[in-house]
C-alpha cells in the first residue's frame, strides 16, 4: 500500500490539475455586467475555485484507494467531506456545501458498492432471493400503481403535491410514450417534443376557435400526432441510428420555429390563452357556470373546492398513462411488438426474416407519436396557456433521460425515472438551478456506469415454461 | 439422385462493386431435397452470392429463379420481401440472434407473417380475439417442435444471448426453419464448431433436407461437413465457378485442389 | 448587385468559422464514428475563453490589437483543447465497446451540462466583448450602396485558410496525420501496428478543439455578443456543413461551410430573416435524407 500511494497521489494531483486548467478561466474569472459604458468587469471566483479543486483531489485519491480495494479509508475520506460540507465552516459560496457534501456521498457509495452488489447478488441466488426478484419485478408496478390511485385521498395530498404529482405523471405518459420509439424499437427519437406539440396546439386550436370539448379533441390530437409521425418517419426512419437521431432533432426544431414564426396560425411567442379545461360530462369545474351550464359541484351536489379541478386532472392523466402502459404491454406480446424488439436488437436479421423494417419502425413512430399526442392535449387542458417556449429541444431531452435512466424497454423503470429526475429537484427547490446541469451529467454518468438503466432486467413477453415449475435453472 | 426440378437457378450471375468484380458469370442450380454445398478459398464470393441470393445486394448483372409456390425473379425483389414471399431463409457468418429475446422468442419472430395476418395487423390481438390466441398456441408448438430438435427446450425462456456458441448457431438455424421456408441458405454454419458439434450439425442438416423436403444452399469450409452431407457441390474462385459436380468427383479435380493448396496435390482430403 | 456582393463577402465570412467548426466534426466521426453532439459546446468555451481572454488584456493594458490577437488565440487554443480532451477521456472512452448509440446519448449529456456549467458560471445574459478590431475598406460603390470590407472579415477568411492549409499538410505528410488515416481505415489494424490508437484518437479531439476555439474567438471578434447557447445553434449548423460536404471529409467539412454560409446568409437577405433558421435545419434533414454521404464522401457498403 506505501508503494501505490505515491501513484495515486500523483493521479489526484493530476485530475486536480486538469481541473484547474477547466476552470481557471470559465470558472475563476466570473464576468459581471456593471453596467456602466465598460460594459464587463470581473467579479474573481478563484476562492470557490481552489475550494473545488480541493474536493477534486481528495474526491479522486478517494476514489483511488477505493478501486485499490482500499474501502474504509475512501469511506473514511467520504465521511470527512460529508462533515466538513456540513459543518458551519464558511466556504465562499453556500453552492460549495453542496458539492462537498455531494462529492463525500459518492465517495462513500463507490467504496461501499462492491460489498452491497456481492451481497444482493449472492442472496438473488438463494431460491428465496429468485422468488423476491421474480415477484419484484410483477409486484412493483402494483404497488406504484396503488399508490398512484390513493395519492388524491392521503392527508399529504396538498396542492404542491397534487400539482407534482400531475407533472410526473405527464412525464410517466410521455416517458412510456418515447419507450415504444426508444426503448422497443431502438429508434433514437431527438425530437418526441415535436408531437406533444402537435397535440397541445391541435387542442389549444381547436378549443379556442372552434368551441370543441377536451373529450372531442382527445382522439383528433392523437390522429394528428399519428399523421406527423408517419409524415416525418416515412423519409428517415431508413436511416442509420446516430442520423435518424440528428434527422429527428432537426424536425423538432423545425416544427418549434413554424410554430414560433407562423403568428397567423399560432400566434407565435404570445401563444395561445384560455385553454378551456377538460369538463365532466359537460359540467365546468369552476365556482360559477358560463350562461347554459352546469358546475361539477352543482351537478354532483357537493360544496365547491377548488382543489377538485387538479384532482380531476390527475385522474384523467392517471388513466391517459395507464392506457399508453395497457397498450404497450399488449402490443409486446404481439407479433408487431415482437418485430420492434427484435428491429432493435438486429435489423439485418429481420430483413432475413422476411420482416419489413420500414413499416415496422413506422408503426412504432407513429404510436409513440400518437401517446405524444395526447399528452399534449392533455397538457394544454392542464396549463390553459400553451406557447413554443414549452417544446424546446430540452424537453426531448428529458424525455429521452428519462426512459434511458429507466432501462431501456422497461415501464416500471421509466415510472422510477421520471420520479427520480423530475419529482426530486421540485422537492429540492434550492437545487432548481442545477437541475438542467444536473441531468447532462446524469446521463452522462448513465451511459458511463450503468448503460443498461436503473431496470436492466427485461421480462420475457411470453414464456413456454412457467415460472413456478423452473428447478434449479 | 432423381432429377426432380430445379428449385433455384443462378444464371450469370454478376456483382460488381464499382471497379471490383466480386462474382463474375457464376451459373448453378440447387434442387429440392439437395443440399447442394457452395466452397472455395476465403475471398472467391460465396457470401457475396448469397448475399445476391437473399437481397442483400442487387446483382449487377444475372437472373435468379426461385420454384416456390410459384416463379420469382429474385433479382428484382426487395430484401424482406425474399424471405416474406419467397420464402427464402438464410443464416449468417456472424450469428445474428436477437440476443436480448429469449429463444422462444427468437422463434416466434420468425412466424412474423404468419401471426401478422392471423391478427389481422394487430387488432384481433388487440382486442384478444380468440383466433390470433389460436394461432400464437399453433406458433409456439412449430417453435417447441424445432426446440425438441435441436435439443433446447430447456432453454426456451433464456435470452438467447446467454446460450453457448454452439446452442446458437443451432438456434439461427431453427429460427430459420421456422419461416417455414423451401430454400435455406446456411452461411459457415459449422465455423467455430468442435467435431461432436459438427457431427450433430450434420445430422440437423440431414433431417432438414430428408424431413423437411427443402433445398439447401450451404457455404462452407469445413470438408468434414461438405464431403458427408452434400449431394451437390459448387466451387468458386475469384469469383468464378472453377468445378461443379458430386463431392467425390470434386475432391479429386485438379483445378479445385490447385485453387486450395496451390500445387497439385493427389486429392483433397476431407 | 452591390447588395448582392455584399451578402457574398458576408456569406463567406461566416462559413469559414462554420468550417472550422465542421472539421472538428467530420475528424471525430472520420476515426470513431461518432456524432460529438457536445463539440458545439466546446466552440462555445472557446467564444468565453476568448471573451476573458480579451478582458485580461486590457486589464493588463496591451493596447496593440494584433499582440492581443495573437494572445488570446493562444490562450484560447490551449485552454479550450483541454476541454476537448477531458471530454473525450470521460464520457466517450469508457463507451467504446458499448452499444452503438451510447456515446451519442452521453455527448447530447455533456452538451446539456457544459451548456448549464457556463450560464450558471457565467450567467444567462449575453455578453458583449472582443471588438479589437474594427474599420476596413469599401470595394466598390454601386447603386447607392457601398459594398464593405471589413479588416476583421479579411482577417477571418486568412486565419481560416492558413489553418486548413496548415492542416492539410499535418494530416497528408507527418506522422500523427498517417496514424490518423490509418485508425480511421482500420482501427485494429493500425493497434497491430502499433500505432498508439487511444492517443491518436485523443489528438483528433483536442486539434478539433482547438480549431473550435479558433472559430470561437473569430465569432466573438465577429459579433461582439456570446451567450452560453450559441454552441447548440452553431453546433448544428456546423454538423450540417459537415455531412453536406461529406462526413469524413476535410475539404468537405471547408466546402459544406461555405454553402452553409451562402444559404444562411442569402435566405436571410432575399426571402426572410426569422425563418433562416429553418432553412438550416431544413437542409440538414434534405441532405440526410438524400445524400448521407454529402457532395464528397464516400458510400458506405455495410457488411452483413
Amino acid at each position: 500500500m506505501g508503494l501505490r500511494l505515491p501513484t495515486m497521489l500523483k493521479d489526484a494531483g493530476l485530475t486536480a490539475l486538469v481541473a484547474a486548467a477547466l476552470g481557471i478561466f470559465i470558472v475563476g474569472f466570473h464576468t459581471v455586467d456593471v453596467g456602466s459604458r465598460t460594459g464587463l468587469s470581473f467579479d474573481y471566483q478563484f476562492g470557490d475555485l481552489g475550494v473545488a479543486l480541493v474536493v477534486i483531489f481528495f474526491g479522486r485519491l478517494g476514489l483511488s484507494l477505493a478501486a485499490e480495494g482500499l474501502r474504509w479509508p475512501a469511506i473514511a475520506l467520504g465521511a470527512a467531506m460529508i462533515a466538513v460540507g456540513a459543518s458551519p465552516l464558511r466556504l465562499p459560496s453556500s453552492f460549495l456545501h453542496w458539492f462537498v457534501v455531494l462529492g463525500g456521498v459518492l465517495l462513500v457509495i463507490r467504496a461501499a458498492w462492491p460489498s452491497a452488489t456481492h451481497a444482493i447478488s449472492s442472496f438473488a441466488k438463494t431460491p428465496t432471493g429468485r422468488v423476491v426478484d421474480h415477484l419484484g419485478n410483477q409486484w412493483a408496478g402494483w404497488l406504484l400503481l396503488t399508490l398512484a390511485v390513493v395519492l388524491p385521498f392521503t392527508p399529504m395530498a396538498d396542492q404542491k403535491t397534487m400539482d407534482l404529482g400531475v407533472l410526473i405523471l405527464t412525464y410517466v405518459m410521455l416517458g412510456w410514450g418515447l419507450n415504444i420509439v426508444v426503448g422497443l424499437a431502438g429508434l433514437l427519437d431527438l425530437g418526441y417534443v415535436a408531437f406533444y406539440a402537435v397535440g397541445a396546439y391541435s387542442y389549444a386550436l381547436l378549443s379556442t376557435q372552434h368551441g370543441l370539448g377536451f373529450w372531442a379533441v382527445l382522439p383528433l390530437a392523437g390522429m394528428m400526432a399519428a399523421s406527423f409521425g408517419v409524415l416525418l418517419g416515412f423519409p428517415v426512419l431508413r436511416l442509420r441510428g446516430d442520423y435518424l437521431a440528428i434527422v429527428t432533432l432537426g424536425f423538432g426544431e423545425i416544427i418549434r420555429l413554424v410554430i414560433l414564426n407562423w403568428v397567423d396560425l399560432t400566434s407565435g411567442p404570445a401563444g395561445i390563452g384560455s385553454i378551456p379545461g377538460p369538463t365532466l360530462f359537460g359540467a365546468v369545474f369552476a365556482e360559477t357556470a358560463p350562461t347554459g351550464k352546469q358546475t361539477v359541484a352543482e351537478m354532483l351536489g357537493i360544496p365547491f373546492n377548488s382543489n377538485h379541478r387538479l384532482i380531476y386532472l390527475y385522474y384523467i392523466i392517471l388513466v391517459l398513462a395507464l392506457i399508453t402502459n395497457l397498450f404497450t404491454q399488449r402490443m409486446r406480446r404481439l407479433p408487431v411488438g415482437r418485430a420492434w424488439e427484435a428491429l432493435r436488437e438486429d435489423e439485418t436479421a429481420c430483413k432475413a426474416l422476411g420482416i419489413n423494417p420500414t413499416n415496422t419502425k413506422l408503426t412504432a413512430f407513429a404510436i409513440g407519436a400518437m401517446f405524444a399526442g395526447f399528452a399534449g392535449s392533455f397538457f394544454a387542458a392542464k396549463q390553459r396557456f400553451i406557447s413554443p417556449e414549452s417544446f424546446t429541444f430540452i424537453e426531448s431531452a428529458i424525455i429521452l433521460a428519462i426512459v434511458v435512466l429507466g432501462g431501456m424497454g422497461s415501464q416500471v423503470g421509466v415510472v422510477l425515472a421520471a420520479v427520480l429526475l423530475i419529482g426530486l429537484p421540485e422537492w429540492f427547490r434550492e437545487l432548481g438551478n442545477y437541475r438542467m446541469l444536473a441531468f447532462g451529467l446524469a446521463m452522462v454518468m448513465i451511459m458511463v456506469f450503468r448503460p443498461r438503466g436503473l431496470i436492466a432486467h427485461r421480462e420475457p413477453s411470453i414464456r413456454l415454461h412457467p415460472v413456478k415449475a423452473r428447478g434449479s435453472g | 439422385m432423381s432429377e426432380a426440378a430445379p428449385l433455384i437457378e443462378i444464371e450469370h450471375l454478376t456483382m460488381r462493386f464499382g471497379g471490383l468484380v466480386a462474382v463474375d458469370d457464376v451459373s448453378f442450380i440447387g434442387r429440392p431435397r439437395e443440399i447442394t454445398a457452395i466452397i472455395g478459398p476465403n475471398g472467391a464470393g460465396k457470401t457475396t452470392v448469397f448475399n445476391c441470393i437473399t437481397g442483400f445486394y442487387r446483382p449487377t448483372i444475372g437472373r435468379l429463379l426461385l420454384r416456390g409456390d410459384r416463379q420469382y425473379l429474385l433479382e428484382r425483389m426487395l430484401g424482406h420481401e425474399i424471405g416474406q414471399q419467397a420464402r427464402v431463409a438464410r443464416t449468417f457468418q456472424n450469428i445474428r440472434l436477437f440476443p436480448a429475446m429469449t429463444v422462444l422468442e427468437n422463434l416466434l419472430v420468425a412466424q412474423h407473417n404468419k401471426l401478422m395476418l392471423a391478427s389481422g395487423y394487430s387488432v384481433f390481438g388487440l382486442l384478444g380475439l380468440r383466433r390470433y390466441r389460436r394461432a400464437e398456441e399453433a406458433a409456439v408448438e412449430l417453435a417447441r417442435a424445432w426446440l425438441d430438435r435441436i435439443g433446447l427446450v430447456d432453454a426456451a425462456d433464456r435470452p438467447a444471448g446467454e446460450l453457448p456458441y454452439g446452442a446458437q448457431r443451432r438456434l439461427e438455424i431453427a429460427r430459420a426453419m421456422c419461416t417455414e421456408p423451401c430454400l435455406l441458405c446456411l452461411d459457415e454454419p459449422a465455423a467455430g464448431l468442435n467435431p461432436r458439434e459438427s457431427a450433430e450439425l450434420n445430422q440437423l442438416l440431414v433431417s432438414i433436407r430428408d424431413r423437411d423436403g427443402i433445398g439447401v444452399l450451404l457455404i462452407e469450409h469445413d470438408m468434414s461437413v461438405v464431403m458427408s452431407i452434400s449431394n451437390h457441390v459448387v466451387v468458386l474462385d475469384y469469383g468464378r465457378k472453377i468445378a461443379e459436380g458430386a463431392p467425390a468427383v470434386i475432391q479429386r479435380d485438379p483445378a479445385v485442389i490447385r485453387a486450395y493448396l496451390g500445387t497439385d496435390e493427389e486429392r483433397l482430403d476431407g | 448587385m452591390a447588395y448582392f456582393s455584399q451578402q457574398l463577402i458576408n456569406a463567406i465570412t461566416l462559413g469559414a468559422i462554420y468550417g472550422l467548426i465542421a472539421i472538428g466534426y467530420t475528424m471525430v466521426y472520420g476515426i470513431i464514428g461518432m456524432i460529438n453532439f457536445a463539440h458545439g459546446e466546446v466552440f462555445m468555451i472557446g467564444a468565453f475563453i476568448s471573451l476573458i481572454g480579451f478582458m485580461i488584456c486590457s486589464l493588463l493594458g496591451i493596447g496593440s490589437a494584433p499582440v492581443a490577437i495573437v494572445l488570446v488565440l493562444l490562450l484560447a487554443m490551449a485552454f479550450t483543447t483541454v476541454y476537448g480532451w477531458a471530454v473525450e477521456r470521460t464520457a466517450y472512452r469508457p463507451l467504446r465497446g458499448s452499444f452503438r448509440l451510447a456515446p451519442l446519448i452521453s455527448a447530447i449529456g455533456v452538451s446539456i451540462a457544459l451548456q448549464n456549467y457556463v450560464q450558471l458560471v457565467q450567467g444567462a445574459r449575453p455578453k458583449p466583448g472582443g471588438q479589437v478590431v474594427s474599420g476596413g475598406f469599401t470595394v466598390f460603390s454601386a447603386d447607392g450602396f457601398d459594398v464593405r470590407v471589413s479588416w476583421l472579415q479579411i482577417i477571418i477568411v486568412v486565419v481560416t485558410v492558413v489553418l486548413m492549409a496548415g492542416f492539410t499538410w499535418l494530416i497528408a505528410s507527418t506522422s500523427l496525420g498517417r496514424q490518423q488515416r490509418a485508425c480511421e481505415q482500420d482501427m485494429k489494424m493500425a493497434a497491430l501496428l502499433g500505432v498508439d490508437v487511444d492517443r491518436t484518437i485523443s489528438l483528433t479531439f483536442v486539434v478539433g478543439a482547438a480549431l473550435a476555439a479558433v472559430a470561437g474567438m473569430l465569432f466573438l471578434m465577429y459579433y461582439g455578443i456570446i451567450d452560453f447557447f450559441i454552441g447548440f445553434l452553431a453546433g448544428i449548423k456546423a454538423f450540417t456543413a459537415a455531412v453536406l460536404g461529406g462526413i469524413g471529409s476535410l475539404p468537405g467539412a471547408m466546402l459544406g461551410g461555405l454553402l452553409i454560409g451562402l444559404i444562411e446568409v442569402f435566405w436571410a437577405a432575399y426571402f426572410s430573416s426569422e425563418y433562416k433558421d429553418v432553412a438550416a435545419f431544413s437542409i440538414l434533414v434534405l441532405v440526410l435524407i438524400f445524400r448521407p454521404t454529402g457532395l464528397l464522401g464516400k458510400p458506405e457498403i455495410e457488411k452483413v
